[in-house]
């Protein structure tokens, strides 16, 4: 019915199978909604939050997702920047992929904050001291970036290329490119960078604070790196669980390769920095403070010295040991591990740096603050995973995001112009997976 | 230098006197329209701009002591002023430190509910209003007109009644005088205390007692230089300027972090 | 954000901070009114030669 939307040359379940894909992933998607509305109607009391707790699972959310978005600027910069023309395969798949974190960011945001109504605020009366203003400022204009670099792909569609605006449009707006993406670099250097000083100048938590050159602390640094070096993990993960779930190759191996050697160097570069800060900050500021090490990690049910050795070791170091060796990237069962294991050590380093931070007691006679998400907090913390999946299976169906697809899979035979497509053999254990295709 | 004639309002406590009644936080509730919940019991979402904390020496009967602190709003210095932890983070411009009187404020209609500077006071001073006041039946008539009342969604703190500051200033002005007397600025909290242990006044000044009290340190941003006076937290080089007395060592030692065999005396500024 | 708004100081932070964001802004401003308005040149033109 659709198969006039869908690019030539390549195999698309049916329309009802993606229908009914869409319609499952949607029910979690309104899930969302409805909480998402709860919480704008009702208040910021249908959180799980408290005095002690200002931010939590959200910001973490935040965080977290434009750590693991940095796939999106670090592949833009070694493609456009670098001329690194294997990634080709995969730009466009990374570019919606961070589309999809960044409006989730901002979609976050619009709900954390006690007075959605006022949320032009931070730029109207910005206050150009702050690291939140530098990320706001720096997060919109970059997902303006990302718009700019995803509405060529959606221009490409083949009903709207047929418009001559639109065609012209699209092949200018690729001509000029690398400007747009160094543009974007510029910008991700900046939030990447101000997400990770947020933690860093809260002089008066000395579990976040840490020393830096001029305005910016350690860990704005630490931020970039990390998402640069994460970021590209997440890219090659999601690409991954496309294949899979398409039962497809999508992307050439050239790429995901060259990908994630890059990524495995970044990452090993960052774990050391990282551990020269920990040790730094472990030995010289905190002590200055009257605090050691263990006080940050024990007298409490779940921070332990164990996060940061998951953080640093086993999410930090093994990855890296495992992505800079061609041995490593070419076995896929460690390509596996090692992507995973990556995505899910920034994820915590973006944990602790908002939550620990704030369950931490400084006062000498205060206590530990525990808390737990409310379903609330929790259905609005998976609404931007519902939407990522939709509208990457939207983006999948209807766009070429995979430009060397139809090469990896060749179909035998090609169908006749407007005419149905084939439809691809179903799976009957798997009938809703492929259907995302 | 322009800086020399302002005032640096503070706020000297005497925990020897303490006796932990509370009367400052229901003083400060009743002054400032503070809400509050038909259930308190979850004291993590009880707005308490001034709030009694009770500190143990940890030592078992017979030598087991108790203290109690009451804790407002530090308005905070800084490592230079204005440089308050909160106002530092602020994207808004939201709270702001006022040059004039060291007073940090809260801009209730500016902010937006981010609560940076929640997670930036290590004091936890500032509170979020996490539903809209509700007053039970009548008590509306009883607010006080001098200070508006706060909607759900933003951050509210101690703001060492500065209406009561614009109050004075205007009474002095239409008697025609500049300066303000000692007693003419004091906060609701200080006047409440039943055992006097709260003490309120202008730092620079030294007629004013909270000056003699304490001997603050113009050279090491107002640290005391009385043995027996400490600030909270005093090496992470928020500067605050409220002030504790005690005659206890004990006491003193709780007011900041010390390593096990550190001594209070070989306390640094951090930063500094 | 605006040198208008009452809180702007003509300082170096706000200059930095400011700067950096209308620089961006305007770099993104003037490559998509360029890519949209040689669109529409090309499109009335009707040239159709490349293809990519
Ligand atoms: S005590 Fe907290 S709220 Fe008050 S000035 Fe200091 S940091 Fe800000
Ligand atoms: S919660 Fe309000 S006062 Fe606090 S940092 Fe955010 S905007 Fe500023």
């Amino acid at each position: 019915m659709d198969s006039a939307l869908i690019p030539r040359g390549v195999k698309r379940c049916s329309l009802w199978q993606f229908l009914l894909f869409i319609s499952v992933v949607g029910a979690v998607l309104l899930w969302g909604v409805y909480a998402m509305l709860l919480c704008w109607i009702k208040g910021l009391n249908q959180t799980n939050m408290n005095d002690y707790y200002g931010f939590a699972i959200w910001i973490w959310a935040d965080l977290a997702v434009i750590a693991v978005g940095g796939g999106a600027f670090f592949t833009g910069l070694l493609r456009y920047i670098f001329g690194k023309d294997e990634l080709k395969s995969i730009i466009n798949y990374a570019v919606l992929i961070g589309f999809i974190c960044y409006s989730s960011a901002l979609l976050i945001l619009a709900y954390d904050i006690g007075q959605p109504l006022r949320g032009w605020f931070i730029f109207w009366h910005a206050n150009v001291h702050s690291m939140l203003t530098e990320v706001a400022f720096c997060l919109s204009c970059y997902f303006g970036v990302l718009t700019i670099e995803f509405i060529p792909l959606i221009l490409e569609n083949r009903q709207i290329d047929r418009v001559p605006f639109f065609h012209h449009l699209s092949h200018n707006m690729h001509e000029i490119m690398a400007v747009f993406a160094a543009t974007g670099v510029f910008l991700s250097f900046f939030h990447q960078g101000s997400l990770g000083g947020v933690a860093g100048v809260l002089f008066g938590r000395p579990f976040a604070f840490r020393e830096g050159i001029l305005i910016w602390p350690w860990t704005f640094f630490l931020f970039t790196w990390s998402a640069a070096a994460c970021g590209p993990c997440f890219t090659i993960l999601i690409t991954k669980i496309t294949e899979t779930v398409t039962r497809k190759k999508l992307v050439k191996d050239s790429a995901i390769e060259l990908l994630a050697k890059i990524s495995g160097w970044m990452i090993l570069t960052y774990i050391i920095a990282k551990t020269i800060d920990t040790w730094y900050w472990a030995t010289v500021t905190a002590p200055s403070l009257g605090q050691t090490l263990m006080d940050f990690y024990s007298n409490n049910p779940l921070y332990g010295i164990w996060i940061l050795f998951a953080e640093i070791v086993i999410c930090g170091f093994v990855p890296a040991a495992i992505l800079i060796t061609k041995k490593g990237r070419k076995n896929s069962v460690a390509l596996w591990i090692a992507v995973i294991l990556a995505v899910v050590g920034v994820c915590i380093n973006r944990w602790v740096m908002v939550l620990q931070v704030m369950a931490v007691p400084v006062m000498s006679f205060d206590y530990w603050a525990m808390y737990f998400p409310s379903w609330q907090e929790i259905a609005t913390t998976i609404l931007p995973v519902a939407y990522g999946i939709i509208l990457v299976g939207l983006a999948h169906r209807y766009l070429p995001v995979f430009p060397d697809e139809s090469e990896l899979n060749p179909i035998e035979t090609l169908p006749a112009e407007e005419e149905e497509t084939v439809e691809p053999p179903v799976d009957l254990e798997q009938e809703l997976k492929p259907a995302g295709a | 230098m322009k800086h020399k004639k302002a005032k640096k309002y503070g706020m000297v406590i005497n925990l020897d006197k303490c006796t932990g009644c509370g009367s400052c936080m229901v003083a400060c509730m009743a002054e400032n329209n503070v809400p509050f919940r038909k259930d308190e019991s979850d004291k993590l979402l009880s707005i308490t701009w001034m709030r009694v904390y009770k500190l143990t020496n940890g030592k078992p009967f017979p030598n087991t002591d108790i203290c109690y602190l009451p804790r407002p709003c530090m308005h905070c210095e800084g490592q230079h002023e204005g440089h308050s932890p909160c106002v530092t983070v602020c994207p808004a411009v939201a709270t702001d430190y006022n040059i004039e009187t060291g007073i940090v404020s809260q801009i209730y209609t500016r902010c937006f509910g981010c609560r940076y500077c929640m997670a930036s006071c290590p004091y936890k001073a500032r509170y979020f209003n996490w539903w809209d006041p509700v007053w039970p039946d009548g008590m509306e008539k009883y607010l006080s007109p001098n200070v508006s009342p706060r909607m759900r969604g933003v951050v509210e703190k101690c703001s060492f009644c500065f209406h009561r500051y614009q109050m004075a200033k205007e009474k002095a002005f239409m008697e025609g005088r500049r300066k303000l007397k000692e007693d003419e600025y004091q906060t609701a909290c200080t006047q409440a205390c039943p055992a006097g242990a709260i003490t309120f006044g202008d730092l620079n000044n030294p007629n004013h007692a909270v000056y003699r009290m304490v001997k603050p340190d113009p050279k090491h941003h107002g640290r005391p230089t009385n043995p027996n006076a400490f600030r909270l937290l005093e090496r992470l080089g928020t500067n605050p300027k409220v002030y504790y007395l005690s005659s206890r060592e004990w006491v003193r030692r709780v007011g900041d972090n010390y390593l096990k065999n550190e001594s209070i005396a070989k306390k640094t500024v951090h930063q500094g | 954000m605006f040198p208008f708004s009452f809180e702007w100081i003509w300082d170096m932070d706000h200059v930095v901070f400011m700067g950096g964001l209308w620089y961006a802004l305007t770099i993104l401003g003037i490559g998509m009114t360029y890519c949209i308005i040689k669109a529409a040149i090309d499109a009335c033109r009707g040239n159709d030669e490349h293809h990519h």
